[in-house]
């Protein structure tokens, strides 16, 4: 989690390129025009002072604000040019041979899902997307209650998640990393704890990374293991969760089949150790003030049995 | 001078004197088990009970109700009962109850389910939640104290807040 980069000011596909280059553009050329006024306006005051500089004639003075007038009209526009090209080149990445994902935003937190014309090779996962370097993703975004917007400033623009709506959004990732992306629209209490990890990594990985996702959860290896399942099953986590391989088959909450491979908890909000999937089960409330996840009153052993268990979804 | 030091003075004893209520600290243990005498039905044979009227301990109590209607929306309800309003579920804002509005049903309907849809939640949810819960649907129809009951929403709000609803005393129908 500690390397994970948040930064439009360093792209890494050709998207976030592109915005990149309008953003320095315009920063020049503001520069240019800012300096530009400095330096009238200083000449100005300087020649009011001169007690012998007369009144210029008003032809001189309306030459002067003409010219200005053009030069603000032409850069303008020029701005405006640059501006629709580079909306017009972001709109334009092919999405031949893409890969489908579907991200649907829930308060506060991301459920993502690897799209496959055969069912059963879907696999479906929460605040975490695996990426292939150098290909094509083509992101469906839906959203379950209320408006969020999808951002990672390093790779694209913000596109929002809509209720009823879906929408789309093309990118391409041009160097292996892990780069931060974070909800952009205010979407209540715990917006701000919204955040999620895109990993690209060269194809093959991602492929094993994939494959590994299909697999159901593993079934448990000892008494405490198997303790830690029936807390899951005949407890209170599978009203929201789904662990594939189980009977947990919930649907308000994020897929937990996978849940120890991830580097965060409560979508980016707390590190993935035992120690704080211990504290976050106990009292959600504490850590996310607000998130649905309530504390459901286990008992100690309950509890250590579980995050057990959990700690054994690789 | 003498008389405002006696107001002052009177004012802060007025003052001590208010116990809106108190803050659970130790909450029920889930071996707390559910009233045993509850009855679904008004008919019985021979003369009718004297109503039990067993209350939920949350009943006056602002963080239990706001609890409650926190936890009504995590362990999902509105998925059924969408707000109080009814959809897949029946109404809960109304006056109609197909098994009993009183708390002690409320409670047993939550933990046992009900035919036709309404799940059970026994050994999901903890003992003193499924409490907050009754009070909290007791609320959506006006059947909590004005100032216990939820004010506003966390969210948008979808219908007046709970405090301002009219009382509406349940009604046992048996059917929807």
């Amino acid at each position: 989690m500690g390397q994970a980069i948040q930064s439009a000011l360093n792209p890494t596909g050709i998207q976030a390129a592109r915005i990149s280059d309008l953003y320095w553009l315009m920063f020049w050329t503001s520069t240019v025009v800012y300096v530009a006024v400095l330096i009238a306006l200083t000449v100005a005051i300087w020649r009011g002072r001169r007690s012998d500089a007369g009144e210029p004639s008003r032809a001189t003075a309306a030459k002067w604000v003409t010219a200005a007038t053009a030069i603000s009209i032409v850069t303008l526009i020029g701005l405006l040019f640059a501006s629709v090209a580079t909306g017009r080149a972001m709109g334009s990445l092919s999405t031949e041979n893409a890969l489908g994902i579907e991200v649907v935003g829930y308060q506060w937190w991301w459920s993502v899902k690897y799209k496959n014309p055969t069912p059963s090779l879907e696999v479906t996962t929460a605040n975490e997307l695996h990426v292939p370097v150098g290909r094509p993703i083509a992101i469906s975004l839906k959203a379950f209650d209320v408006i969020h917007s999808f951002w990672v400033p390093n790779l694209h623009g913000k596109v929002d998640l809509i209720p009823g709506r879906e929408n789309l959004i093309t990118l391409q990732v041009d160097r292996a990393g892990v780069y931060r992306g974070q909800c952009a629209e205010y979407c209540g209490l715990q917006h701000a704890h919204m955040a999620f990890n895109i990993i690209a990594e060269e194809s093959d990985a991602f492929e094993r990374w994939l494959t590994a996702q299909r697999t159901p959860a593993p079934p448990p290896s000892s008494p405490e293991l198997t303790s830690g399942l029936a807390v899951v099953e005949r407890g209170p986590c599978q009203m929201c969760h789904t662990i594939r391989g189980t009977t947990a088959g919930g649907r308000f909450g994020p897929d937990l089949t996978h849940v120890a491979t991830r580097s965060t908890l409560a979508s980016g909000t707390v590190p993935n150790t035992p120690d704080a999937l211990t504290s976050w089960i106990k009292d959600p409330q504490h850590i996310k003030p607000g998130t649905k996840m309530p504390s459901t009153g286990l008992s100690e052993q309950e509890l250590q049995a579980l995050v057990a268990y959990l700690q054994t979804l690789k | 001078m003498k008389t405002k030091t006696l107001i002052v003075a009177a004012a802060l004893i007025w003052m001590g004197a208010c116990n809106r209520e108190s803050r659970r600290y130790k909450e029920l243990s889930p071996a707390d088990a559910r009233p045993e005498t509850v009855k679904l039905s008004t008919l019985q044979p021979g003369k009718a009970d004297p109503p039990v009227n067993k209350t939920s301990p949350y009943q006056a109590n602002a963080y239990g109700l706001s609890e409650g209607k926190r936890l009504f929306s995590a362990y999902n309800c509105n998925g059924c009962h969408a707000m109080g309003g009814g959809g897949i579920g029946p109404a809960l804002m109304d006056d109609k109850w197909i098994y009993g509005g009183e708390p002690d049903q409320i409670y047993s309907t939550i933990l046992q389910g009900r035919p036709n849809g309404m799940p059970s939640f026994a050994g999901r949810v903890p003992n003193n939640q499924v409490w907050q819960l009754v009070s909290y649907v007791q609320s959506m129809s006006g059947n909590t104290p004005e100032d216990a009951a939820p004010s506003r929403d966390d969210d948008l709000a979808a219908k007046k807040p709970e405090n301002r609803e009219r009382p509406r005393r349940p009604k046992q129908t048996g059917h929807r």
